[in-house]
């Protein structure tokens, strides 16, 4: 309690260097809410997308039924297939039917003998779906293989893109937060020198010294975590409205309120590290 | 109680700031060190609390020796030792009370209990109107009686005073003295430091007289004379004195002898 009366007492005196520290924390942990939630959503999208069958094998008309079951038996043992759906030539057509309800002339054209039984196949992992496309297609009962890995392939390259530039953001930002902080308790340790060497002096041991400003790099670390994630949070609330209609039919919104509150509880554990890494470093550096 | 034994101390510079001086204090005493700025008695006191490590010899304060002592164990010395700082160490940024309370906060004493001792020991010092106000509001001589109500609210065994009476008048240097006296009479050893010989010569107390890191002289007073009272009075003229310096007296350079 006397630590933190101390440490209280110490952001008051220099509000100007506590305004600097809780700025550069904050901004750390603005970075930090958006490229989270941006990962956890672009993620979310993928998943819905793999989610969906990935590719479609249409097989030749005189293609046995029992060879039509061998191949997908022969797939799911792999252990790559997330699903395996297999279509027949009256299935195709409720579906043709169902997806031309409003044109009856293209309805009644087709029958389905001209439409192919297929199988909609999903793979566990996106990578999986062109080795799995390319047996399909080595298959001799197989007509055409169509695949959507072009739409997930590019989502992907976008989120690992997203996620490289998000780690190296946060780990230069935490880094340059860790520094302005060292400089902003150094400069505030060198202010308190003669304070420092007189309660040596009367007996105060290391961490009697250490502990407030120790106590000092946690709250600035805290105070610019919980703005960062107001900030983010509150942006995140107003853009739901555009962003649900934008990425309609995708189980993204609204966002449940548990994200919100794990979001925080992830980013007050990494206030604390970086203040008390970024303060102990300066008390190393500058309480000798 | 203090055993210094060949104690010397040379700094980087090459000066020699004590060369192998022995003398012992012991429980209870009054012990004046004087000399002339640079004679080695504010070394004697940095060592004392290990402020700085000694060139050679051995010091013992309380069977604590102090040279060998482990780092973590100095802040445990330094609460048992109270100093009045040549130039005082006062925080100017904080009240007289809250100076007073901060080797109470150091040792971490309970709240309420630090409260009380801080203000009883500006009573005893006579500082208890001025507690609220700040070092700047103060006289030299109440900035010292705040240095001595710092140095005596851990109820030390040892008091190391040096230059209490540095920059005061006649009056005010007496009144110090007094003060000091009265916190020996209660059992608290005190060494103190001064370059002023004129007021303390007179005093029934040890005088060791230093002169260029050396003991010049070690006044020890026989038993009748130490249990001599200060006067209350305010002057040091109106005391009776007896002459120390005609006492049995056992130098160094008797010793040497």
């Amino acid at each position: 309690m006397k630590f933190i009366k101390t440490t209280w007492k110490n952001i008051r005196r220099s509000p100007y260097q506590a305004f600097a520290a809780i700025m550069i924390m904050a901004l750390t942990f603005l970075t930090i809410s958006f490229f989270t939630i941006l990962l956890l959503g672009s993620s979310k999208i993928i998943n819905f997308f793999e989610s969906k069958p990935q590719a479609t094998a249409f097989f030749k008309s005189e293609a046995k039924q029992s060879d039509m079951d061998g191949l997908r038996a022969s797939l799911e043992s792999s252990g790559k297939i997330a699903s395996a759906k297999f279509v027949s030539k009256e299935e195709a057509l409720k579906i043709y039917r169902e997806q031309n309800k409003n044109d009856p002339l293209l309805l009644d054209l087709v029958t389905a003998d001209i439409l192919p039984s297929s199988l909609e196949i999903s793979t566990v992992k996106i990578d999986d779906l062109v080795g799995v496309s390319e047996i399909l297609k080595a298959s001799p009962i197989v007509q055409e293989v169509i695949f959507q890995k072009d739409v997930v392939a590019t989502l992907t390259s976008w989120t690992n893109a997203l996620r490289t530039i998000g780690v190296v953001l946060i780990i230069v930002l935490s880094l340059v937060s860790v520094f302005i902080m060292v400089t902003i308790i150094g400069i505030k340790i060198s202010q308190k020198k003669e304070d420092i060497e007189i309660m040596k002096l009367i007996g105060a041991t290391s961490w009697h010294i250490r502990w407030p400003f120790i106590y000092e790099g946690i709250f600035y670390g805290i105070v610019g975590a919980i703005i960062g994630w107001i900030v983010s949070s509150a942006v995140l609330l107003y853009a739901t409205p555009f962003l649900s209609s934008f990425l309609k039919g995708i189980s993204l919104f609204p966002v449940p309120l548990l994200f919100f509150v794990g979001l925080l509880g992830l980013e007050l554990l990494l206030a604390v590290i970086l203040g008390a890494v970024s303060s102990f470093l300066a008390v190393l550096r500058y309480l000798k | 109680m203090i055993k210094l034994d060949k104690v010397s101390k040379k700094f980087g510079t090459g000066v020699f700031g004590l060369s192998n001086i022995s003398f012992n204090v012991d429980k209870g005493e009054f012990v004046f060190l004087v000399g002339p700025s640079g004679s080695g008695k504010t070394t004697i006191f940095r060592l004392l609390i290990r402020e700085i490590l000694p060139t050679g010899g051995t010091i013992v304060i309380n069977d604590w020796d102090i040279v060998g002592l482990p780092k973590a164990k100095i802040s445990h010395l330094r609460k048992k030792v109270g100093v009045i700082f040549q130039d005082l160490k006062l925080l100017m940024d904080r009240t007289i009370f809250e100076n007073v309370m901060l080797p109470l906060e150091v040792a971490e004493v309970e709240l309420e209990e630090a409260k009380k001792k801080v203000n009883d020991v500006l009573a005893q010092v006579g500082l208890a109107s001025h507690k609220e106000k700040f070092p700047v509001q103060l006289s030299g001589g109440e900035l010292q009686r705040t240095a001595i109500a710092r140095a005596l609210v851990l109820s030390p065994d040892i008091i190391l005073a040096d230059e209490a009476t540095g920059n005061l008048d006649m009056a005010n240097s007496w009144d110090i003295i007094k003060l000091l006296s009265d916190i020996n009479e209660k059992g608290t050893t005190i060494v103190m430091a001064t370059h002023n010989l004129d007021i303390i010569k007179n005093l029934p107390k040890r005088i060791i007289e230093m002169d260029k890191g050396n003991i010049a002289k070690d006044s020890k007073l026989p038993k009748e004379k130490k249990d001599v009272k200060i006067d209350n009075s305010h002057h040091s003229h109106h005391y009776k004195t007896p002459d120390i310096q005609e006492q049995k007296s056992d130098t160094i350079k008797e010793e040497k002898k």
